[in-house]
């Protein structure tokens, strides 16, 4: 009866993605919806058979991108992976993911998956499974209205790794909100840091920055960012562990070299990516695919050939180099401006669009703590505002002390889009949140095809 | 004459979450725009508040373990504090600030012992998170307002008057259309957004009564070009009013 059932909503899954597909649907949740109310055991009778280790990435920022190298990773080295990399994080797209993968008679043939999975969905979908790997990237504060604050997204997964008391973990831990999740039970658990000072990074968000377990504010001998750094309790103790993957050596001039070093190896990254964050993707996607696979062959390959993800910058040319970036909450944002901050380049426009749709979070008093101002001293002489709440972006820029006749509002996207060529500067870095990103994307993928077919 | 005051951040290490730095943003622009001039200082827990010389004393929200933490070392001032809102002074309490000023609130777990300077109580609800629109009408007419709230506190009001009435969303607790509470120069509201930099006749208000206490005359402030401020007001009144009607 339960096979019959599995079969029956693997069939109506696939047939749904499918039409989905057909309709220009991507990455959506309803199948895997479907499919779980026909079969409430699909997840734990699907990921029973996967035949290595099903790897889980959490965190705030840099889910999507981390598990994507991963798989890419797994599949370098001649493995069949289940993975969710369109982005689909909660229970239904992890379904989705492994109905897809899966025969029609129920039969899945994987050596290993690797899921992207959403903080407070985790405890739901590890009452079906437990991974063998947990990344937690890092906690920042994302969209408040979702989760309220910090301590409840934590309360969240400390729930959902008592459900899973045997998954190893792999935490920052340059990030003490996630390495006292270290001390969680008697479970392996490995640490990576970036290892020395790299930025020039003053204060930002205060949150975190307190002890995750007495509360004592923290001593820090230096920041990345955020709550990110060298950290220590002088009241309980608590600091930075020992990390088992070290990055040392960074140089982030025309790209990005580190040298990483694990156990008793050292691997050298130079890769085309940019912003300082990536390191931690690069870094703690091969610790995870490293530790899942005992060696690791074809990594230079991946990393060569890895395309980022839509709006990781992503670069255009429309007649004029465009750089887009998604970032969705403050520390995300301030890292992006962080990488303008970083471009030499002379004479700059950036154009900003917040939208406040469900998938962004309604809330966006959060633009209040993004250091807009810092743009002002990286030679930025235009900016072009657009998105649901250019009119807040325009305020906060305008508090922010920056002049009003730099700025101009656009209601429509493809506007705001075409003006970024309408000056003489030499770049533009387009920051925008999560549904703008898609929209801009198109827009400035048809921008770059008119472009090339008049020169 | 040149005016200038001085605006104090209590807890500015805990409570500051939801943008609430704009609120001072907000202040000191409008002061420094006209060419008058506005200091902040910034206490921090584990800095020794004094109240002397202030002119506006702002208290923010935070994570749930920060507010407390906060409560904690306010109620050790409470008496100055007291002294300070009795003889005029002006404390912006915005979302947890608000709710500590209160009786008592309650949280999931646990009662706490409010400072007691409004007469109101709180009780725990699931959390309102949605734009408001309100009206006021503490500057004397009947203004529009916007902002955003996310609490969980279902406050009732006692012996004071509110803030504002809800035109849409919820308001203090969902049920009598009131938000936030006045007592003397106190405003506490649940509003983030934050509440100051769209609102500007709200700011104009608050910065009058702050020079007017401390100037001990009739201030009228030149009016600034506020076309931003009052093109994201107008947006986000339209949005949310017709939205809800």
């Amino acid at each position: 009866m339960k096979k019959l059932r599995l079969v029956i909503a693997i069939s109506v899954c696939k047939l749904l993605i499918r039409i989905g597909r057909l309709v220009g649907k991507k990455g959506t949740s309803k199948p895997g919806e479907i499919a779980l109310k026909i079969c409430p055991d699909i997840l734990t009778m699907l990921s029973g058979q996967v035949k290595g280790d099903i790897i889980a990435v959490c965190g705030t920022n840099g889910k999507t991108t981390t598990n994507n190298m991963i798989y890419s990773y797994l599949k370098a080295n001649g493995k069949n992976v289940v993975c969710n990399n369109v982005g689909a994080n909660m229970i239904y797209g992890v379904c989705c993911a492994f109905a897809a993968k899966a025969s029609l008679l129920g039969k899945l043939d994987a050596d290993y998956a690797c899921l992207e999975i959403d903080e407070a969905s985790a405890v739901k979908i590890f009452k079906f499974f437990s991974p063998d790997i947990l990344v937690i990237t890092n906690l920042f504060r994302d969209q408040l209205d979702r989760y309220g604050e910090i301590d409840l997204t934590v309360d969240y997964l400390k729930r959902a790794l008592d459900l899973a008391p045997y998954t190893k973990l792999i935490l920052n831990g340059d990030d003490p909100v996630c390495a006292q999740f270290g001390r969680e039970g008697k479970r392996e658990c490995y640490y990576f840091s970036v290892s020395q000072k790299v930025l020039k990074t003053e204060e930002e968000s205060s949150e975190g920055r307190f002890c995750p377990i007495c509360g004592n504010k923290l001593d820090y001998n230096y920041y990345h960012y955020s709550q990110l750094g060298d950290y220590a309790c002088n009241k309980c103790g608590f600091k930075r562990p020992e990390p088992h993957f070290a990055v040392n050596n960074v140089c982030l001039e025309n790209g990005m070299r580190f040298e990483l070093s694990y156990f008793d190896n050292k691997v050298q990254f130079d890769i085309n990516y940019r912003g300082f964050y990536n390191i931690y993707n690069v870094a703690v996607s091969y610790s995870a695919a490293r530790l899942a696979l005992g060696k690791l062959e074809n990594y230079r390959d991946v990393l060569a050939q890895y395309k980022p993800q839509t709006g990781r910058m992503e670069e255009f040319n429309i007649g004029k180099k465009v750089i887009l970036n998604l970032s969705k909450n403050p520390a995300g944002f301030n890292q992006g401006i962080a990488t303008v901050l970083e471009d030499s380049t002379f004479n700059k426009v950036v154009l900003i669009g917040i939208n406040d749709n469900a998938g962004d979070g309604k809330d966006i008093s959060w633009l209040w703590d993004v250091d807009f101002e810092k743009l002002e001293t990286a030679d930025v002489s235009r900016y072009i505002l657009c998105g649901m709440r250019a009119d807040d972006l325009a305020l906060r820029l305008k508090y922010g002390g920056i002049e009003e006749g730099k700025m101009k509002k656009f209601s429509a996207l493809k506007d705001a889009a075409e003006a970024i060529n309408d000056g003489n500067e030499n770049i533009c870095y387009a920051l925008v949140n999560y549904t703008v990103v898609f929209q801009m994307q198109e827009i400035l993928s048809e921008l770059k095809r008119e472009w090339e077919n008049e020169i | 004459m040149k005016y200038e005051i001085k605006i104090g951040h209590l807890f500015s290490d805990l409570l500051n979450m939801f943008g609430d730095k704009g609120n001072i943003a907000s202040l000191v622009n409008r002061m420094k725009w006209r060419g008058y001039s506005a200091e902040t200082v910034c206490f921090k827990e584990q800095d020794e508040i004094c109240f002397d010389g202030l002119d506006i004393v702002i208290l923010g929200g935070g994570g749930e373990k920060d507010e407390l933490s906060a409560l904690k070392k306010l109620m050790e001032k409470k008496e100055e504090l007291k002294a300070y809102v009795e003889s005029g002074g002006i404390l912006l309490a915005f979302c947890g600030g608000f709710r500590m000023l209160g009786q008592y609130f309650k949280t999931k777990t646990q009662t706490v012992e409010g400072v007691g300077i409004l007469d109101m109580e709180t009780e725990y609800g699931e959390r309102f998170i949605g734009n408001v629109i309100a009206e006021t009408e503490i500057t004397g007419e009947k203004i529009k307002i916007a902002g955003f709230e996310n609490h969980g506190g279902r406050t009732i009001l006692k012996g004071i008057r509110p803030f504002a009435y809800i035109l849409s969303g919820e308001g203090n607790n969902g049920e009598d259309k009131t938000e936030g509470a006045i007592y003397k120069n106190v405003i506490g509201t649940y509003l983030h957004g934050p509440l100051l930099p769209k609102n500007p006749r709200l700011t104009d208000y608050i910065l009058k009564v702050a020079l007017e206490r401390k100037y001990g005359e009739t201030i009228c402030l030149c009016p600034l070009s506020d076309e931003l401020e009052n093109e994201a007001l107008g947006f986000a009144i339209n949005r949310f009013l017709k939205a809800e009607g």
